[in-house]
């Protein structure tokens, strides 16, 4: 069973997070902690000050965390994006193609059942930020964005 | 009375709590008296039941009768199927659920 | 129609053993329900009141022979005998096992069907016009860009746990025959002088708050819909209320913002989504239209039909629609035989349809919002064959758009959210107007029943609109009257206090004999409603 999973390069960031609120307002902290309700696009001028973002799933059907995964990465962020709380390993894939690069789920997830989801599928419908080619690309290779 | 009721998880029927197990007639519900919620999470928990929950119920002279008609209809079958209920040869049986 | 290419293929594929994998685990204990259901809907897979129920998604309302046989199959091996076809163009088993939900979704995947977002929280079929590629009225085939979308909205990651389900309809003519402004987003295909693109709608949705989809783009060029989509599911994923489900579908968010603000947020959104280059190229467009395009027509054939057999000539009257091929026609096959249960086909039924399809028209057929039939390209030749195999089956009513041609959801017969039944309803309403004679008289009038308020029966679109509701456990019935789901959409009003279920067939009665004393030449009972208001009827309802 798996408590922390990365799929980032060398260690994960041991710092414990501070609000958005916080952060903002003065902190020299590197690690905020973004809630269900609040808006990633806040720390869009911090960007790289950030080693990690974490972004909290209170419920699995509350799917407001993978919009703000991909504005963060829209807009270049490159830190650690951390999914943490109610996370399934049936989200992880989608978590993953919104940018989330580790996670932390309340849950300790069966490795087993995490590696039959990231080999699932091979293709992809649409364009995101996870720098997979959607079918649409590998269909037209001789296009701009195939 | 106080009855649980809910569904198969693997085949979806319609199951009533019998006292010592599950069975698909309304018929054989037992009083739960104020045992039903802890029921229900036994029982779910063991996967022998899914959605369960507990229904009013009286005792008439044509049976065990759930108090809501949706559960009624549950007990029965679709009224415009009499083929398709658990009575398929009583053509009247859907009266039953009015 | 479309053709997977050996992606499509590998995705259906792959998911049929993602949801094996998830029932798996579910039957050995490893997901609890609540783990579970989120994931089985996602596959189209209810729990309901008999049984499972499997929901089952017709692309667009379009199918071939072979997939409409297929779905003849499955009625009858995992199922008992029959399906039932919806009002959002795909077909319901009411009686399926979990265990066999797995097996099922792999026999679906052999034809190229599959149940992928049929239900959740999450974009849903995509729906169009039963008559596309062959309506005169048509900017273009609105097919291509459905299934673009379809492709788009499958499996899209961000979008996977939206506040509630959202509902995406495709339209490309001023007629709407797929009730598009009551969706959540609602395309309207047009041509700007040479540029294709379309009008957007958003907002719209029946249940507990009906609204008819404001406008919220004049126009998007065909290439940025996608990107234009995004934006606002995004606005949507964002904002829309997460509180309380009964409050949480876009149409909410479009109205407690206002108009105005929504779309604003929509703009600024999509300024900055149509930068990272998420529209397919045109290419792609142009790789899946020729699937749609015109199939290979006969030329230079007869128009003429044998009207000699009066049976078939009133059919002819009623359910056959003009085509924009000479010689051709489109033949609409009611589901509502008078006293039957609206939009139901028996496995046998579904075989004949698939047989017909492939044989009369180019194996093409198509599912309509009101859960009809329609074979899009019948030579006017071989009308009176297929009106007699129609009829021998029981699928030769010549009632479409008249009283009898019934929208009703399952209703408490089938369904876990109904608070009433609405089949029997709808049984006495067709057997008390069953004369053809007094149904011609009345002329186009939509009568749809839901069993509750989520209205999957459409109800607040009626002309004449039924909602079931539970009043203190017996079954009592609203009367509605003038809505509409065509281009002129309108929410229908309440007339008054409940019905019985035989006080609301006497009731509607009472209604149509009003239409009939008060209309003026040419007006359908909308329009007299329309004219006169509720007054005249809620006196004669009530007294």
């Amino acid at each position: 069973m798996v408590e922390f999973l990365s799929f980032r390069e060398g260690e994960a960031t041991q710092e414990p997070t501070v609000t958005v609120e916080s952060f903002t307002g003065q902190s020299n902290s590197t690690a905020v902690r973004i809630e269900a309700g609040e808006d990633a696009r806040e720390l869009l001028p911090y960007l790289d000050r950030l080693s990690l973002v974490e972004v909290n799933f209170p419920a699995f059907g509350d799917g407001r965390g993978y919009s703000a995964a991909r504005i963060l990465r829209e807009a270049g962020y490159a830190g650690e994006l951390r999914a943490v709380g109610d996370v399934l390993v049936d989200q992880i894939v989608p978590m993953r193609r919104c940018g989330f690069d580790s996670f932390r789920p309340d849950r300790a997830l069966d490795d087993a059942a995490v590696e039959r989801a990231l080999n699932r599928y091979a293709d992809v419908y649409q364009k995101t930020v996870d720098g997979r080619r959607p079918v649409w690309a590998k269909r037209h290779p001789e296009t701009v964005d195939g | 009375m106080k009855i649980l009721t809910g569904n198969d998880l693997g085949t979806g029927d319609v199951i009533w709590w019998a006292g010592d197990g599950w069975s698909r007639q309304v018929g054989d519900s037992a009083d739960v008296g104020d045992k039903g919620d802890e029921l229900v999470r036994a029982e779910e928990a063991a996967q022998r039941v899914v959605g369960a929950y507990v229904i009013d119920a009286t005792v008439t002279d044509e049976g065990i009768r759930p108090a809501h008609i949706k559960d009624r209809i549950r007990a029965l079958g679709p009224t415009v199927r009499p083929d398709l209920t658990l009575k398929p040869n009583d053509a009247d049986a859907g009266n039953w659920v009015i | 129609m479309y053709r997977y290419d050996s992606y499509d293929q590998s995705i259906v594929d792959a998911r049929v053993e993602e949801f094996r994998d998830q029932t798996q685990r579910r039957l050995a204990g490893h997901l609890t329900e609540d783990q579970f259901k989120p994931l089985r809907l996602m596959n189209g897979l209810y729990l309901q009141l008999h049984a499972y129920m499997l929901r089952v998604a017709i692309p667009y309302g379009t199918l071939s022979g072979k997939q409409m046989r297929k779905l003849g199959e499955i009625a009858r091996k995992y199922d008992r005998g029959y399906g039932h076809f919806t009002t959002r163009t795909n077909i319901q088993y009411n009686w399926i096992k979990l265990a066999d939900a797995p097996d099922i979704l792999a026999e679906l995947a052999t034809v190229e069907m599959h149940a992928i977002q049929t239900s959740g929280n999450c974009i849903r079929n995509i729906s169009s016009d039963q008559y596309a590629g062959v309506a005169a009225d048509e900017v273009a085939d609105p097919r291509p860009w459905a299934e673009l979308l379809r492709q788009w909205s499958t499996f899209h990651p961000e979008f996977t746990y939206l506040p509630r389900k959202f509902k995406i309809c495709v339209i490309a003519s001023e007629d709407d025959r797929a009730a598009m402004r009551l969706h959540d987003i609602g395309l309207k295909l047009v041509k700007r002088g040479d540029e294709i693109g379309a009008e957007v709608y958003a907002g719209g949705g029946m249940g507990r708050t009906p609204m008819v989809g404001p406008q919220i783009r004049d126009f998007v060029p065909e290439d940025e819909i996608v990107s234009y989509l995004e934006a606002c599911l995004r606005v949507y994923n964002r904002y829309g209320r997460r509180d309380n489900k009964f409050k949480a579908r876009i149409k909410i968010l479009v109205h407690e913002l206002g108009v105005e603000e929504y779309k604003r947020q929509v703009e600024e959104e999509f300024a900055h989504m149509r930068t990272l280059g998420l529209n397919p190229p045109r290419e792609e467009l142009d790789r899946i239209r020729p699937f749609f395009a015109g199939p290979a027509y006969e030329q230079g054939l007869s128009d003429a039909i044998d009207r000699s057999d009066p049976a078939f000539a009133l059919w002819v009257d009623r359910q056959v629609a003009a085509h924009r091929q000479p010689g051709y026609a489109i033949v609409n096959i009611s589901l509502k035989p008078v006293g039957g249960i609206p939009g139901d086909a028996s496995a046998e039924q579904i075989d004949l349809v698939a047989d017909l399809a492939e044989q009369y028209s180019l194996d093409e057929l198509r599912v309509t919002h009101a859960q009809n039939l329609v074979l899009p390209h019948v030579r006017k030749a071989d009308l009176y064959a297929i009106w007699q195999k129609l009829d021998e089956a029981g699928l030769a009513e010549a009632n479409l758009d008249l009283i009898t041609d019934i929208i009703a959801c399952p209703g408490l017969d089938y369904c876990s959210l109904a608070n009433a039944r609405s089949i029997p309803l709808a049984q006495k309403l067709s057997e008390r107007f069953a004369s053809l004679e007094r149904q011609k008289d009345l002329g186009e009038l939509k009568l749809k029943i839901s069993g509750c308020i989520n209205a999957c029966g459409h109800h607040h679109a009626g002309h004449i609109g039924i909602l079931g509701v539970d009043r203190k456990g017996v079954e009592n019935f609203q009367l509605l009257l003038g809505g509409s789901g065509a281009e002129d959409a309108s929410l229908g009003q309440i007339t008054g206090p409940g019905f019985s279920e035989d006080g609301v067939v006497d009731a509607i009665e009472k209604v149509t004999d009003i239409y009939l004393a008060q209309r003026e030449q040419g007006e359908r009972f909308l329009d007299t409603y329309r004219r006169i208001g509720m007054k005249p009827f809620k006196e004669a309802i009530y007294g």
